[in-house]
């Protein structure tokens, strides 16, 4: 598949083996700019896997990701963060004992330049640099529904809060790319409607590209201008919600075979 | 902790009473040398005032220890070999301000006479090099090391720790061809520190000025370590400490960020290694066991792991323990008439103590305020794993999907 310019991400026959186990099987897949797009499937199907090969915490056994026109194959995490990937994680992974705005500047670390001698010197341009991180990041956690908290530790705040902090602190890496991984698990019906409004509006307003892992198909349905379904590590689908609604393979998939009329 | 105390009045408050405290241990250490001998003559507790040069090594050890948490309370590292740091600041006195090369001669700015044989680099300048030389060896040690993991790092840093002290031990003319370190006999005398024609070893108070010399090296790492701790790079470390995979998809780049907690950590070992040796006038082999790795982090741990004021009382106390505090407690018990003598069991004492410290206040005696609310308010009882993915705990998982 050649790049296209107007996409931002093309995987190009991504494969991940596990000793024998194959978790992602030759993934063909592309994200246009600015586009919202989910990635969904049953449990097992290798969606986290393929998450984690575009972030660089696995690296694939075969195949290619090029993101805005750079290899990522092969790139450690932190430079795949420097080229414009944020992620939230499917088990939120907030450090704990950090209050909300520090998680939120742990996230700017690759945007930010204080070093050793300047930190300890505490040179006006570091003075400078750290006040207004900290008043993005202020402003971050707000845009992100955190209007108060800023100074209390991360594992103390409330589940949803959590959630909430984790999209602000991989907003602040200032993606291009926003991967969020089931962020809507464990909200109720109300929150979700309103968080799906959200990844709307950060989209639109921060122009950014979204890719979303989603269990809820309501969430899925309403957000996602495009749809890939992934089985067993391979991708039996691919198309728009109404597209993908009628599909009989990924009816079968979910529901199994015969229930499809 | 309550969410008024942590914000706004209450904690300026705090704060304002801290820095009080702090510059009241200050002064009162500035003035210790002084009042040294009135506190000695107080009754019964008298014995107990440790002597001005029992002082000095407290502070090089409590200054270790600070520099040790930077590797271990900060980027949660365990390194059970800080003990190479150490030996390695002292060797770099003794090769720059000793006798040991005495077919060259080269002197800068040294305070010894300039017809003497060997290298004499001013001691003030060699301090700092010794650091410099330390952070390099730290970054060699790390950069292979810290890819690991753990209770992998920890047995690899117990390998250098042993490595580095028998290397020194046999590397002389016997061993490598060539006497580098004058084997298992060290390296001595080191030079004295000293300004111009004042040298601290030939002044009848040269304990005192070793021991300001310490007040204001330990004062420089607290400075150091709490600017840091501060920093882009301090939150770097912690955000490791706390979960390495997150801290890598946050854009925090774990093989510099920690090799730089290591350099940074060996940085101030080698200053502490480099000044003791000036103070002992010599640096040998028999200084750089193992067990003062252990010795180091029993102070970081007693102190509590992370906390700058913890570390310090931690260093204090222990390094008080071993160099006077357990003999004087010796010598009373025998005189009152028990067969006892602590000396003889000192790491099995200290080993007791840091059992005790993990049953019944296992954050240390000054806790790092984050590691305070762990404890209190029990971060880890609310579930971090997804509740709804049928309830499976993924915690630490990533692979699942």
């Amino acid at each position: 598949m050649a790049a296209a310019p107007d996409n931002l991400l093309v995987a190009d026959k991504v494969r991940k083996e596990f000793g024998g186990l194959v978790a992602t099987d030759d993934i063909d897949f592309t994200i246009p700019h600015g586009s919202i797009v989910a990635l969904i499937g049953p449990n097992g199907a290798g969606k986290t896997t393929f998450f984690n090969q575009i972030t660089g915490v696995y690296v694939p056994t075969s195949g290619s990701i090029v993101f805005d026109e750079t290899q990522v194959v092969g790139k450690p995490p932190h430079a795949i963060v420097e080229l414009g990937v944020g992620r939230t994680f499917q088990n939120i992974r907030l450090f704990a004992q950090m209050t909300a705005i520090e998680n939120v500047l742990v996230g700017m670390h690759c945007r930010l330049k204080g070093g050793i001698i300047s930190s300890v010197v505490r040179t006006p341009r570091v003075r400078r640099e750290e006040r207004g991180a900290r008043e993005r990041a202020r402003e971050l956690l707000t845009y992100c529904g955190l209007p108060r908290r800023h100074e209390e530790y991360a594992g103390t705040l409330p589940y949803g809060d959590q959630r909430r902090l984790e999209v602000a602190r991989a907003l602040a890496t200032s993606p291009k790319l926003l991967l969020l991984d089931e962020p809507t698990a464990g909200m109720n019906t109300q929150e979700t409607a309103a968080f799906t409004a959200f990844v709307r509006q950060v989209r639109d307003e921060k122009a950014l590209t979204v890719l979303l892992i989603e269990h809820d198909m309501k969430v899925v349905m309403g957000v996602s201008e495009r749809i890939t379904v992934l089985e067993y590590g391979a991708v039996i689908a691919e198309g728009t919600p109404n597209e993908i609604q009628a599909n009989e393979r990924v009816i079968e998939a979910y529901l199994g075979r015969g229930t499809a009329a | 902790m309550s969410t008024i105390a942590r914000s706004g009045f209450v904690s300026r408050v705090r704060t304002d009473r801290s820095w009080w405290l702090a510059g009241g241990l200050i002064a009162l250490a500035l003035i210790y040398p002084i009042i040294v001998e009135t506190l000695q003559a107080l009754p019964f507790i008298g014995d107990f005032v440790p002597r001005t040069s029992s002082m000095v090594v407290m502070l090089v050890f409590t200054m270790m220890a600070i520099g040790l948490n930077v590797v271990v309370g900060y980027a949660g590292l365990l390194d059970l070999g800080y003990v190479a740091f150490y030996a390695a600041g002292a060797y770099m006195a003794g090769w720059l301000a000793s006798l040991q090369f005495a077919d060259v001669t080269f002197h800068f700015g040294s305070t010894v006479s300039n017809d003497k044989p060997g290298i004499h680099v001013s001691m003030w300048l060699i301090l700092a090099l010794a650091g410099v030389f330390t952070m390099i060896v730290g970054i060699l040690i790390g950069l292979p090391t810290l890819r690991l993991r753990g209770d992998y790092l920890a047995i690899v840093t117990l390998g250098f720790g042993e490595i580095v002290p028998q290397f020194v031990r046999n590397a002389d003319q016997e061993g490598i061809g060539f006497d580098l370190t004058h084997g298992t006999f060290g390296i001595a005398p080191i030079d004295s520190l000293g300004v111009g024609a004042f040298i601290f070893r030939e002044q009848r108070n040269k304990d005192d000025l070793y021991y300001w010399t310490a007040i204001a090296l330990l004062l420089f790492t607290v400075f150091c370590c709490i600017r840091l701790r501060d920093s882009r790079l301090g939150r770097a470390w912690i955000a490791i400490r706390e979960d390495e995979t997150a801290a890598a998809a946050m854009g925090v780049p774990l093989m510099r960020t920690k090799t730089w907690s290591y350099a940074i950590g060996a940085f101030f070992g080698g200053v502490a290694g480099a000044f003791y040796s000036s103070f002992k006038a010599g640096a040998f082999p028999a200084d750089f066991y193992f067990n003062i790795s252990i010795f180091l982090l029993c102070m970081v741990i007693l102190g509590g792991m992370g906390s700058i004021w913890g570390v310090l009382a931690g260093g204090m106390i222990l390094g008080y323990l071993n160099i006077e505090g357990l003999a004087t407690i010796g010598s009373k018990v025998q005189d009152a008439g028990l067969h006892f003598d602590p000396t003889k069991y000192q790491f099995g004492i200290y080993g007791f103590i840091i059992v005790v410290m993990m049953l019944f206040r296992p954050t240390g005696l000054i806790p790092e305020r984050r590691h305070k609310i762990e404890l209190v308010e029990g971060v880890h009882d609310t579930p971090f794993y997804d509740v709804q993915t049928e309830g499976t705990l993924t915690d630490r998982d990533m692979s699942d999907d």
